[in-house]
């Protein structure tokens, strides 16, 4: 069913914006990009939820809006469940004929990385357990950044973050990031996928198999931060893309409990070419923590291994 | 006004059959002891077809009430119920639910809060909410938990209104406890609910909304004034519902029950079930010739300054029964005495004796005797001129 998808740009570039500009996020942050791309990627009415975060205090600046499309905010952790209440509420009045049966709509709930692999993380295994149609994205930028930049389970060791800061004696966040995509996954759900926005068709493929998805989906969604991750603001889909040629972010999918890589480098960089881009882990490249840079390392290569396996297994 | 039926129902019960009956769109719910039954209930009619409700077994409190924003945001009829912790789990939510402006109705089976642990009647649940932008009903009898039940549905989506409200009922005494209740013809209650449609909804693609944005220093302030506003303008509707409901089910719908309160000269004031053995009490004690008399609002939020006041301003000596304790505020004493003692001052009653009682914490028994004593204390307080120790303990060990 998915391999008819295809990305129109024909079609895109002639669709309104869901996503209208004048917001406030920051100049060269992804998040906006990789929305805009999911949004048009995905036809006919859509329903949005955000949690609290960047995105959703960049976007409602009462009596402001820059959503044309509906668009509710509760809460930090729960954009899954809010989502997954506005569906329940259309199937009952599709059900008491309140709704015309053909009009289609599609759920989309969007959080951050620690409204996702931290605060949420409850919240979206219930979603997923009870197999809600709706989408879960997480923009992933690896921190809390709205607050200002704070560790989460989504930072990888080494980064320093204002409550992992490198100093004398601790090289920045000291624990591995959390398996989200694997741990979603998981949940055996249709349809789980890591994707980044400077592979624009890549992602964009993504959401539409996600909505087509004949139940829950997730994806997460690499959205560099300049503020954060301390990178020209200029740079943002170049870092994007080296961590995919690092193998640091692989681009993949579970498509019904089937992995595919959607993308093999042809020459995997080392992962010292994604993390000198970037001021977060400017301390690791002291002489101490050259056995920190070669762990990275392994364990960049051992995941990726993990996943060609997968891939060749499944 | 039309027959109602008569069934052998606990609270627990008569809360699901008036879920039945209301048949909401949406119920997000999760079991918590003593709360249980309700939703035990409605899962069973939801999986027998009878309603058209869309059941979600969310994996807490804080989930279902989540669930429900989003639905009712998205224009449905939404209901669940909880207790205790569950409800102080669903804190941040119930917040965000009135804040929004939408018009959850919610059963509380009321139960003490941990810890320690208890799963007995208590009221420091829904006390705890009392400031969270919800009305509060208190249901004396499982009949009073149905009747409201199917009030507040009304209430919360009245145009002027907009609000969230929770229906509070006494854990294991109200909820399990097995009693006569009138049910009214299915019919009845459908028309009387009426079709809920929701003035803004997610759902209205076409007239696309964004619902809490983010509020800053410039529109929070009015925006909060505006809810504030319909609260106070609440009572008007309550009453309003309340008597449309009366005429329909021949039941008395009193903002605030009396008992004996033409003449007494010592009152009690008090919620929920303990009001029904306070009336007992003081029946067989005008039996005997004394002047007592018994308090009992049947709203909380929006709190009823006026009618307490009229009815006991005329009295000796009153006492104000507390089912929890608003820690550190005067004397320790409870929410319904601080509230009364407020409402007399500014309603301009200055010299009535009145002492506060915490009384079935955790479930303890209030029995017959203890409420007697009571009465006994505030003869003694007037006949004294001395008020004594202004908040008490009914049935503590000490």
């Amino acid at each position: 069913m998915t391999d008819r998808i295809r990305i129109n740009l024909r079609q895109i570039v002639n669709n309104e914006e869901r996503l209208a500009p004048g917001h406030r996020l920051c100049a060269g942050c992804a998040e906006p990009t990789a929305v805009r791309q999911i949004l048009h990627a995905i036809e006919g009415p859509v329903v949005l939820s955000t949690a609290t975060g960047c995105l959703e205090v960049s976007t409602t600046v009462y009596p402001y809006t820059s959503w044309r499309v509906p668009w509710i905010h509760s809460a930090f952790e729960n954009a899954s469940t809010t989502i997954a209440g506005a569906e329940a509420a259309y199937k009952a009045l599709k059900r008491a004929g309140k709704i015309p049966e053909d009009r289609q709509i599609t759920f989309v709930a969007f959080g951050g990385d620690g409204a996702s692999y931290d605060i949420g993380l409850q919240w979206i295994s219930g979603v997923l357990e009870r197999g809600h149609k709706v989408i879960y994205v997480c923009l992933n930028n690896e921190a809390y950044m709205n607050t200002g930049i704070q560790r989460s389970g989504a930072t990888p060791r080494g980064a320093h973050t204002t409550t992992s800061p490198a100093g004398e004696v601790l090289p920045g966040k000291t624990q591995w990031r959390k398996p989200f995509t694997r741990i979603m996954a998981a949940h055996d759900i249709p349809y789980v996928a890591q994707a980044s926005p400077h592979n624009y068709r890549d992602l964009m493929m993504k959401a539409k198999k996600a909505a087509a998805a004949d139940g829950p989906a997730v994806l997460n969604v690499l959205v560099p931060c300049p503020r954060g991750w301390r990178h020209e603001s200029d740079q943002t889909m170049a870092i994007a893309k080296l961590a995919t040629d690092t193998c640091y972010w692989p681009l993949y999918e579970v498509d019904h409990g089937k992995t595919i890589i959607n993308y093999k480098p042809r020459e995997k960089l080392p992962v010292t070419e994604w993390l000198k881009a970037q001021g977060r882990f400017r301390h690791l490249f002291r002489p101490a923590y050259a056995g920190l840079l070669q762990e990275i390392q392994a364990k960049v290569d051992e995941e990726w291994e993990r996943l060609l396996k997968e891939e060749a297994n499944s | 006004m039309v027959t109602s039926k008569y069934m052998p129902l606990d609270g627990a019960n008569a809360v699901s059959q008036a879920m039945r009956q209301i048949d909401p769109d949406v119920v997000a719910a999760y079991p918590i002891t003593p709360q249980t039954a309700v939703v035990q209930n409605f899962s069973q009619y939801v999986a027998d077809g009878i309603v058209h409700t869309e059941f979600v077994a969310v994996e807490s409190e804080h989930a279902a009430m989540s669930a429900c924003v989003g639905a009712s945001a998205a224009g449905a009829r939404v209901m669940t119920a909880t207790s205790a912790n569950g409800l102080a789990l669903m804190w941040e939510m119930l917040y965000i639910a009135s804040g929004l402006r939408l018009p959850i109705v919610m059963t509380v089976v009321n139960r003490a809060l941990s810890s320690p642990l208890n799963i007995h009647c208590d009221h420091s649940d829904s006390m705890g909410a009392r400031d969270s932008g919800w009305l509060q009903l208190y249901a004396e009898t499982g009949q009073e938990a149905y009747d409201n039940t199917i009030q507040a549905i009304r209430i919360a989506e009245h145009p002027d209104l907009l609000l969230p409200v929770m229906s509070c009922q006494d854990g294991f005494i109200t909820g399990h406890g097995v009693e006569r209740v009138g049910i009214l013809p299915d019919e009845a209650v459908r028309e009387f609910v009426g079709e809920y449609k929701a003035k803004f909804s997610l759902l209205d693609v076409d007239n696309p909304i964004t619902m809490g944005a983010w509020d800053f220093t410039d529109y929070y302030f009015e925006h909060k004034r505006q809810q504030t506003e319909a609260m106070n303008n609440a009572m008007p509707i309550v009453r309003a519902v309340s008597e449309e409901y009366e005429r329909l089910s021949g039941r008395p719908q009193p903002i605030v029950d009396y008992f004996g309160m033409d003449d007494a000269e010592y009152a009690i004031v008090v919620l929920s079930s303990t009001a029904g053995t306070s009336r007992a009490v003081a029946r067989q004690l005008r039996a005997q010739g004394w002047k007592v008399g018994v308090v009992k609002p049947r709203v909380f939020r929006p709190f009823p300054a006026q009618e307490i006041i009229e009815a006991i301003k005329g009295c000796k000596a009153v006492a104000v029964l507390d089912r929890a304790i608003s820690f550190g505020a005067l004397y320790g004493s409870g929410p319904l005495f601080t509230d009364t003692c407020s409402a007399l001052y500014n309603l301009g009653v200055t010299g009535l004796p009145i002492v506060n009682y915490i009384y079935g914490l955790g479930g303890r028994d209030t029995l017959p005797s203890m409420i007697e004593s009571v009465y006994r204390d505030l003869r003694q307080v007037a006949e004294s001129g001395d008020r004594g120790a202004p908040v008490r303990y009914l049935g503590l060990r000490e």
